[in-house]
């Protein structure tokens, strides 16, 4: 199914995608003249997902990771840059055709215990999609097709869990609800923001399988959003490490998590507490926090914090370049991979080459 | 295929609460709930059935002018010889009538411009608020007076009225529990799949905010009955109706005071106190239902109880 | 040996529910702590853990009971309720509750937040004990000219680190530290667990770290003890629970927590913990667990030392019951 994937047309690719929030100055700052100040939320990412294949986007709070999601499903205004799914550009669309196109793509949230109406059965939750987009044909078509989903779920027998209300069920239980609920129009790509999060540990393996094998047996495309590095290691193909609104390093997970090549991503895996009290690393922790998305540094956005930062690196901003030659997908934006590093602009241009 | 075994962890259900039973529970947990139910229980079944109840005509006069209490009128008489307990119970059903329908009126304005306020937003929002915050400042008894001067005194101008003034307490409430709603995560949910504006209000903001509604009624009846008595008492109310307010009215004005006739003024008074009474014990005991977190009492002088654990020797590790 | 610095003995608490019923929500814990070491209590929702370091700060609700025996030097601070807890409540023994950080007094400086409990226990007062808080303050990283600000001032991590400052502002011996770096990034994690352990090395100061997170406590504690439906179900060295537990629950919540570099199957848990409002027969793990045999359904496991400093709750250790 999905031999040759070079060449095919991704499930999802974000190109540029700019989303900045204005700072509310208020009447007082507005007499005061204060300058008008945005949150720079998302400036300039890029990634892609293909069918059958898991990225994970990873980072800190405030890196930009969950507003990327959001724009993808349009819930928050893009500034610039395109999305696409399959090809069609997302961000000019109209509003017909963007309710077909996502039925094909499903966002599940990070609180089980908010994502399901507590007053509505399980079944009448997981058939509302069905409802909305007026398909599913008769009454037994759609209990049929909710057992369906129950079952891909893994909540056997489904019969039993259709007729719950959700304070009757675990936390995991929930989750798999909400999974079940997404699934039942087949969609074909998955944005799951911190899936397992509020969960407890002895279920997250359950839920993060239970979205691998979909995404191994049945092709779905999954976007995972979440802060723990170990869970994105284990279940993903793909990581893309993002700090204060910009990928700093992409590439197969395995080499991201064994060979970093960007100094946050190296800090990040060496503070990263490992399960295994013999493998105490000792951590790179870095000074302060992370900035404030509203006063994004200049040059390289990491350069105060990074332990090995030049002179230069206070003017020049690193696009992502490959960290080798033969490519391989693993790309960072640091002055100190793969040679001179080009700038960026903030059309995302490239200028500088060579 | 995944590797968690069959799942039976199934929680245990917790008993299961229908909307009844949860009603029951509110009841059973506080005494004052149940009075109030009680009262105004009492004094609907009375309006219901004011005709098979009153024991003599209310235009029948059976004594004197401000005849007194006796075995066979317990209330006496008023101003016109008329049986005193026979006006009452007809006042209740025409005060509990106004009393209802203008806090049905003013829920369902208030409700209505709470919701959309609440969902939409914006400039919606800021249009509705400026229009409730000049209905709220403005003061509700002289524009009663004048509006109800003005159109003429009938039952259905009263309950117009206070409905008119009554809706803005609803609609802050219900709009800050719409804005909270709103921003559910299952809410966002079915937007994000696609669902419309409509559906959302009715099938998940709705339900979430009718329980809040309904303790809202009960509240704006004990103000409406209110209301009404008092623009009856200062002659605005419908003269041909016999509402509490008018029975007040009527003796006050025909100096039953000052005849020490209280059986004509007292006894209707007490009734609109007593369902008053009863609306707000109810009303408050629906809130604090609703809102769990009105009940905690977390600085308490009394701290935590020791045991000990003879006789559950065997249990212990 | 000397003894040890705090000794729980036996503790059961149990909640009041409508209905005459009752919540045992800790069931006959025992837990040893010795001077400047680092112990982890590990445990998801619902197991007893908060409840059960509440109960030693003597900070349960009216509906709470509680019965066994708190020894800290010789002193049963339970034995008398809070006329007993009271003198080593914040003095000896003090707390870092969870979400401290967001339960910091926003009208108060933070200094003056610090200072405040050094003067309701008549530890220093006035000049004394503004300079005192300065010293907390840079002992825990954010700086002393920093005590006049307010807490929205600060960011997440430097208001937990306000919150340290003001649990040790009596100068206790033990600092119990309930989730303390559970809604931080990563990056501020690391820098919260580095102070910490930085102050039992130089303040010799004894921890415990109440956390679901097992890797937390796999880089800092010395020690741990798991807890399981209100119990404890193995304690012992940090190594040893992971490299050779002896309680299944042990092995499978490890098993259960991917790892950075590993590569073995993460697997769940299958099932849910026991309902404690009801009395539980036999092992209370015995449903989820998958090498239980018939003993497991009828008899309680106790906590039997397998080794020195090494104790678990479990039949399987008992190599004479069996089954082959």
């Amino acid at each position: 199914m999905n031999g040759t994937g070079v060449t095919e047309v991704p499930l999802l690719e974000v190109r540029d995608l700019v989303v900045t929030y204005p700072v509310r100055r208020g009447l007082v700052g507005a007499l005061r003249r204060r300058p008008r100040r945005s949150v720079h939320a998302v400036e300039g990412v890029s990634l892609r997902v293909r069918t059958g294949e898991m990225l994970a986007l990873v980072g800190e709070s405030g890196c930009g990771k969950t507003t990327t999601a959001q724009a993808i499903f349009g819930m928050v205004p893009t500034v610039s840059g395109s999305i696409a799914f399959r090809g069609q550009e997302l961000t000019s669309m109209s509003p017909r055709a963007m309710r077909l196109v996502r039925r094909k793509m499903q966002l599940v949230y990070q609180d089980p215990y908010e994502s399901l109406d507590p007053r509505f059965r399980v079944r009448t939750t997981i058939a509302e999609p069905l409802r909305i987009h007026r398909i599913g044909g008769s009454k037994q078509d759609r209990a049929r097709k909710v057992a369906d989903a129950l079952a891909r779920a893994e909540l056997q027998p489904p019969e039993l869990y259709a007729e719950r209300y959700p304070h009757e069920l675990s936390g995991g239980q929930r989750q798999r609800a909400a999974i079940a609920a997404s699934l039942i129009l087949g969609p074909e790509l998955l944005v799951a923001d911190e899936p397992v999060s509020m969960l407890d540990v002895s279920v997250r393996a359950g839920i993060l399988s239970l979205i691998d094998d979909l995404r191994k047996r049945d092709d779905v495309g999954v976007l995972m959003i979440t802060h723990d590095l170990s869970t994105a290691a284990h279940f993903a193909d793909r990581i893309a490490v993002m700090y204060l609104g910009r990928i700093v390093e992409e590439g197969p997970a395995n080499d991201v998590v064994r060979d970093p090549r960007h100094p946050y991503t190296k800090a990040l895996l060496s503070v990263v507490p490992k399960r295994d009290p013999r493998r105490r690393t000792a951590p790179q922790i870095l000074v302060g926090e992370t900035p404030n998305p509203i006063d994004v540094p200049t040059g390289c956005r990491f350069h105060p914090r990074c332990p090995v930062a030049e002179d230069r690196c206070r003017t020049i901003d690193p696009a992502l370049r490959p960290v080798e030659a033969d490519g391989g997908g693993h790309a960072a934006a640091c002055v100190l991979v793969g040679g001179e590093a080009p700038v960026r602009t903030m059309t995302g241009d490239v200028a500088g080459e060579g | 295929m995944s590797r968690i075994l069959i799942d039976p962890g199934m929680v245990d259900a917790p008993p299961k609460r229908t909307r009844g039973s949860w009603i029951r529970d509110v009841l059973r947990e506080r005494p004052s709930a149940a009075v109030g139910a009680a009262l105004l229980g009492v004094f609907v079944l009375i309006a219901i059935f004011a005709p098979l109840l009153e024991p003599y005509g209310i235009h029948e006069q059976v004594g004197p002018v401000f005849g007194p209490p006796s075995s066979r009128h317990w209330l006496g008489m008023d101003d016109g010889g008329i049986d005193m307990v026979s006006l009452l119970i007809e006042g209740t059903r025409i005060s509990l009538t106004v009393g209802f329908a203008a806090a049905l009126v003013a829920t369902f304005i208030g409700g209505g411009v709470g919701i959309v306020a609440g969902y939409f937003g914006g400039w919606t929002d800021t249009i509705l608020m400026r229009i409730t915050d000049y209905f709220l400042v403005v003061p509700d008894v002289p524009l009663m007076i004048v509006v109800a001067a003005i159109w003429g005194p009938s039952l259905f101008h009263i309950i117009v009225v206070i409905g008119i003034l009554l809706w803005t307490t609803t609609a802050r409430i219900i709009r800050a529990q719409v804005k909270s709603v709103r921003e559910r995560v299952y809410v966002k949910r079915a937007r994000s799949l696609g669902a419309g504006n409509v559906r959302i209000i009715f099938r998940h903001v709705l339900p979430q905010v009718a329980p809040l509604m309904i303790a809202n009624v009960v509240l704006a009846i004990a103000v409406a009955i209110f209301d009404e008595t008092a623009l009856a008492f200062l002659g605005l109310g419908d003269p041909t109706s016999t509402s509490w307010g008018t029975i007040i009215e009527h003796a006050f004005l025909r100096t039953a005071m000052s005849r020490g006739a209280w059986w004509a003024i007292v006894p209707p008074g007490i009734c609109v106190a007593l369902v008053v009474m009863g609306c707000y014990l109810l009303g408050q005991a629906i809130e604090d239902a609703l809102n769990p977190r009105l009940r905690v009492a977390h600085l308490s002088v009394k701290t935590f109880r020791l045991r000990t654990l003879a006789g559950r020797g065997e249990e212990a590790v | 040996m000397s003894p040890p610095l705090l000794e729980i003995r036996d503790l059961h608490v149990w909640f009041d529910l409508p209905h005459h019923r009752e919540l045992h929500a800790v069931q006959g814990l025992s837990l040893e702590l010795e001077a400047g070491e680092r112990m982890g209590l590990v445990g998801e929702s619902g197991c007893g853990k908060t409840t059960a370091i509440l109960a030693v700060m003597g900070l349960l609700p009216p509906t709470a009971s509680v019965a066994g025996s708190v020894m800290l030097n010789g002193d049963d601070m339970l034995a008398g309720g809070e006329d007993s807890i009271r003198p080593h409540r914040w003095v000896d023994i003090a707390m870092v509750f969870q979400g401290a950080m967001n339960a910091l007094n926003p009208v108060r400086t933070v200094a003056s937040q610090i200072v405040e409990p050094m003067e309701l226990h008549g530890i220093a007062s006035g000049a004394a004990a503004d300079r005192r808080a300065g010293e907390l303050l840079e002992l825990v990283g954010i700086g002393s000219e920093a005590g006049g600000r307010f807490p929205h001032e600060f960011s997440g991590g430097m208001r937990q680190r306000a919150a340290i400052a003001m649990a040790l502002a009596c100068g206790p011996k033990i600092l119990l530290a309930d989730e303390p770096t559970t809604a931080l990034d990563v990056m501020i994690q690391a820098q919260i667990l580095d102070l910490l352990v930085a102050l039992t090395k130089d303040l010799g100061l004894t921890l415990v770290l109440v956390t679901h997170d097992l890797p937390v406590v796999a880089q800092v504690c010395d020690r741990a003890a798991v807890m399981y439906a209100g119990e404890i179900v193995e304690s012992g060295p940090m190594d040893t629970l992971f490299h050779g537990p002896r309680h299944p629950y042990t092995r499978m919540l490890f098993a259960a927590t991917p790892d950075l570099y590993g590569d073995e199957e993460v697997l769940s848990i299958p099932g849910s913990p026991p309902r404690l409002d009801e009395s539980i027969q036999g092992c209370p793990f015995q449903p989820r667990c998958d090498r239980a045999f018939d003993r497991c359904e009828t008899e309680r496991p106790r906590l039997a030392a397998i080794d020195r400093g090494h104790r678990a709750a479990c039949h399987l250790n008992d190599v004479a019951a069996v089954p082959k």
